[in-house]
C-alpha cells in the first residue's frame, strides 16, 4: 500500500481541531497548555458555538491563548479575567464566556476576582491550569507550589513555615453556592485527556444552561519550570502533584 | 413633552443621566462621597426598563476590570468612585487606554493622600490628566461645575470616548457630587442593539461570525517596534483630540486686567469673587477649563498679553497651575491659591489672595 493511497478521508482517525489556527505555538515541549487548548477548540466546535464564544486570556504563559483558537478574545490584566467575564456574560447573556487562567493568575493575584465571580454564580466556565509554578516569568514560586519544591524564588525549597502552604483554591471555591462544578483533571494520558474534555464540555454546558460557575482545574506539567524532560515531568506530576491535588470531582451538580 | 426639571444631587444626576443615555453597564463599589450613584441606580432598577446592567463589584479593581470586559464588547460601560478608589482603578484605566477601549469613568474627588478625608478636594488633577497608571496615555477629562453638567457630561463623555476609542472621565468633587441644584435631565435614548454595535464597533468581541477574523482586545505587543507603532498611533490620536476637543468657558474676560483660572466647584466660587472685585473697580475675569485634558492652553496663552496677572484657584497644593504656567510660557505672572484636605476656599479670601499675590506685586 502506497503512502498516497493511505492518505484518504476514510482512513482519517485524528486531525487538528478545525478551530486551532496555524500560528506557531510558543509553549515549551511537554507543556500541558497545548493539549488543553486543543480540547477547548474541540468542545467549541462540537457544541457548534464558535460564533457566540468569547474567551478571556490571562497573564502568564497562556497570555497568547488568543493566538491559537479562532474565536473572539479579550486579554485581561493579571488575575482579572473573572471580572471581565462577569461583565461580558451579564451584558451578553446568550454568549458562551470562559476564562483560561494559570495558578498565579487565578490563585494569587486574582484570588478576590475568582472567589467573588464564583460566589455570584456567574454563568461562566473557568479553565484553571495548575502547574505549581510561574512559567512565563521564569519559574518562580506560585501559591500552588509544593512544600520543599525548589523554584527561582524558593531556591532552597518552599518553606511552608515562612512561605505558606499550597493553596487548594478549587476546594475553597467548591464551598460556594454559586459553583455548580469544581473538578480536578489532568492531561498526561489518553484516558485523562478524554476525561478532561468531558469536564470542559460539562463546564461549557453549565454556563450556557445558566447553572452557575464551573471550574475545571487541570493539574499540569511545566517541563521548563520544573527543569525536567516531558516524560520525567509527567512522572513527577503523578508522584508529587497528585497527592496534594487529587483527581476527580469535588462538586458536580 | 415639556422639559423635566428636577432638584437633585450631582451624584444622583449622574445616575439618572446614565440610565437615560442608554448606558449598557455600570460597575461600582461604594465610597463616600459618591455612593449615591450606585445607590440611585439600584433604586431605579434600570435592568427592568432599559435593560442596563448594574452590579456592585467586590472592589474598585474588579469594577474597572468589569468595565474593561463590557467595553471590549462595545457596550457603553461605566464606573464611578472617589479618590482612594480611583487609585485602585489606575491599573485597569491604563489597560483600557492601552487596548483603546471607550468607557466612562467618574471621580468625585475627596481630600488625600491616603484615606484622607471625605470632604471635597481637587487633588487628583495630576493623577487624572498626567496619567495615573503606567505608560504614555491620556484620559479625556471633563470637569463639571454644576449638577446640570454632571448630567450633561455623561452623554458627552460617552460620545467622545466612542469617537476616539479612549476612556473619558468626569472629574468632579465632593461639592458638585453632594450639592442639590435644579437640573434638566436628558431625554431617554435607546440602548444600541448588538447589530448596531457590530456596525459601529467592528473591533468589539461579540462572537466571531464566519465572515471575519477573530477580534482580539489586548494591550499586549511584545515586539518593541510594533509596540512603538501602537504608541505613536495613540499619540496621533491624542494630538487629534487636542486639536478638536478643547472646551472652556470665559466669564467677564473681555475687559479683564486679571484672570482667575479655576475648574469645577472652585470656578463657581470664583464667579462670586469676580462680583466682589468688580464692586471695588478691579476688572477680574475667569477662564474655566471644561476639558482639563485636552487643556485650553491656546486660550490661556492668548490672554497672556492682555492681562497683568493670573491666579489659579484649586482645592489642592498647586496642580493645574503648572499647566497654566506652561500655557503662558513665562509671558505673565501666574500664582496659585489652594486650600487642602477638604477645605473649600471662600470668594473674599480668593480676592484677598489675588490682591496680595498678583495685583500688588
Amino acid at each position: 500500500m502506497s503512502t498516497e493511497s493511505m492518505i484518504s478521508p476514510e482512513n482519517l482517525v485524528y486531525a487538528k481541531p478545525e478551530l486551532m489556527n496555524d500560528n506557531y505555538m510558543h509553549y515549551c515541549p511537554g507543556c500541558s497548555h497545548g493539549v488543553v487548548h486543543k480540547l477547548i477548540a474541540e468542545v467549541i466546535k462540537d457544541m457548534g458555538i464558535q460564533e457566540i464564544t468569547i474567551g478571556i486570556a490571562p497573564v502568564g504563559c497562556a497570555v497568547f491563548a488568543y493566538n491559537y483558537i479562532d474565536i473572539d478574545w479579550q486579554e485581561a490584566a493579571h488575575g482579572r479575567a473573572p471580572a471581565l467575564a462577569t461583565a461580558t456574560k451579564r451584558l451578553l447573556p446568550d454568549k458562551m464566556v470562559f476564562t483560561y487562567q494559570g495558578d498565579g493568575d487565578l490563585a494569587a493575584i486574582g484570588t478576590a476576582e475568582t472567589i467573588h465571580a464564583a460566589n455570584r454564580g456567574e454563568n461562566i466556565a473557568i479553565i484553571f491550569i495548575n502547574n505549581g509554578i510561574y512559567g512565563m516569568t521564569g519559574g518562580q514560586m506560585a501559591p500552588t507550589t509544593l512544600p520543599m519544591m525548589k523554584t527561582a524564588t524558593s531556591p532552597e525549597g518552599r518553606n511552608t513555615e515562612t512561605m505558606g502552604n499550597p493553596l487548594k483554591i478549587l476546594d475553597l471555591v467548591s464551598l460556594l453556592d454559586g459553583v455548580c462544578l469544581a473538578t480536578r483533571q489532568s492531561v498526561h494520558t489518553a484516558a485523562a485527556v478524554k476525561r478532561t474534555k468531558r469536564m470542559i464540555r460539562k463546564a461549557f454546558e453549565n454556563a450556557m444552561a445558566g447553572k452557575g460557575t464551573s471550574i475545571v482545574e487541570v493539574v499540569s506539567t511545566c517541563s521548563s519550570g520544573w527543569k525536567m524532560n516531558p516524560a520525567q515531568s509527567n512522572d513527577w506530576m503523578v508522584e508529587n502533584m497528585f497527592p496534594m491535588y487529587p483527581m476527580g470531582d469535588i462538586k458536580n451538580i | 413633552m415639556s422639559e423635566e426639571i428636577t432638584l437633585m444631587k450631582g451624584n444622583e444626576a449622574i445616575a439618572h443621566a446614565a440610565i437615560r443615555y442608554g448606558t449598557d453597564g455600570y460597575f461600582g463599589y461604594p465610597i463616600t462621597p459618591q455612593s449615591e450613584i450606585l445607590e440611585t441606580l439600584m433604586e431605579e432598577a434600570p435592568w427592568k426598563t432599559t435593560g442596563m446592567v448594574v452590579l456592585q463589584a467586590e472592589s474598585e479593581v474588579a469594577a474597572i476590570n468589569m468595565v474593561y470586559g463590557g467595553a471590549a464588547c462595545g457596550k457603553a460601560s461605566m464606573t464611578s468612585s472617589s479618590s482612594p478608589g480611583m487609585s485602585l482603578k489606575q491599573e485597569g484605566i491604563s489597560y483600557l487606554a492601552g487596548a483603546e477601549l471607550p468607557c466612562l469613568l467618574v471621580n468625585v474627588m475627596r481630600g488625600g493622600p491616603g484615606l484622607g478625608t471625605i470632604q471635597p478636594s481637587q487633588s487628583d488633577y495630576f493623577q487624572t490628566v498626567k496619567g495615573g497608571g503606567h505608560g504614555d496615555y491620556k484620559l479625556i477629562t471633563l470637569a463639571p461645575n454644576s449638577v446640570q453638567e454632571m448630567a450633561d457630561f455623561v452623554a458627552l463623555g460617552f460620545e467622545l470616548a466612542f469617537k476616539y476609542r479612549n476612556p473619558a472621565i468626569i472629574l468632579s468633587d465632593g461639592v458638585i457630587g453632594q450639592m442639590m441644584e435644579k437640573v434638566t435631565l436628558p431625554k431617554y435614548r435607546t440602548r444600541r442593539t448588538e447589530q448596531e454595535i457590530r456596525e459601529q464597533c467592528p473591533w468589539a468581541t461579540l462572537g466571531k461570525p464566519a465572515s471575519r477574523k477573530p477580534n482580539i482586545v489586548t494591550s499586549l505587543e511584545l515586539d518593541a517596534e510594533r509596540m512603538e507603532k501602537n504608541n505613536l498611533r495613540f499619540q496621533a490620536k491624542y494630538a487629534e483630540i487636542e486639536k478638536n476637543e478643547v472646551r472652556f468657558e470665559e466669564m467677564n474676560c473681555e475687559d479683564a486686567d486679571y484672570l482667575l483660572v479655576a475648574f469645577g466647584s472652585t470656578a463657581r466660587i470664583c464667579l462670586k469673587t469676580i462680583e466682589l472685585a468688580r464692586e471695588e473697580g478691579i476688572k477680574v475675569g475667569l477662564l474655566r477649563p471644561i476639558t482639563l485634558w485636552p487643556f485650553p492652553s491656546q486660550a490661556l496663552n492668548s490672554y497672556a498679553d492682555k492681562v497683568k496677572g493670573m491666579l489659579t484657584v484649586e482645592m489642592n497644593a498647586g496642580q493645574m497651575v503648572e499647566d497654566v504656567r506652561l500655557a503662558v510660557n513665562g509671558k505673565v505672572k501666574v500664582e496659585h491659591y489652594g486650600r487642602l484636605g477638604g477645605i473649600v476656599p471662600t470668594p473674599d479670601k480668593v480676592l484677598e489672595v489675588l490682591k496680595e499675590k498678583v495685583i500688588q506685586k
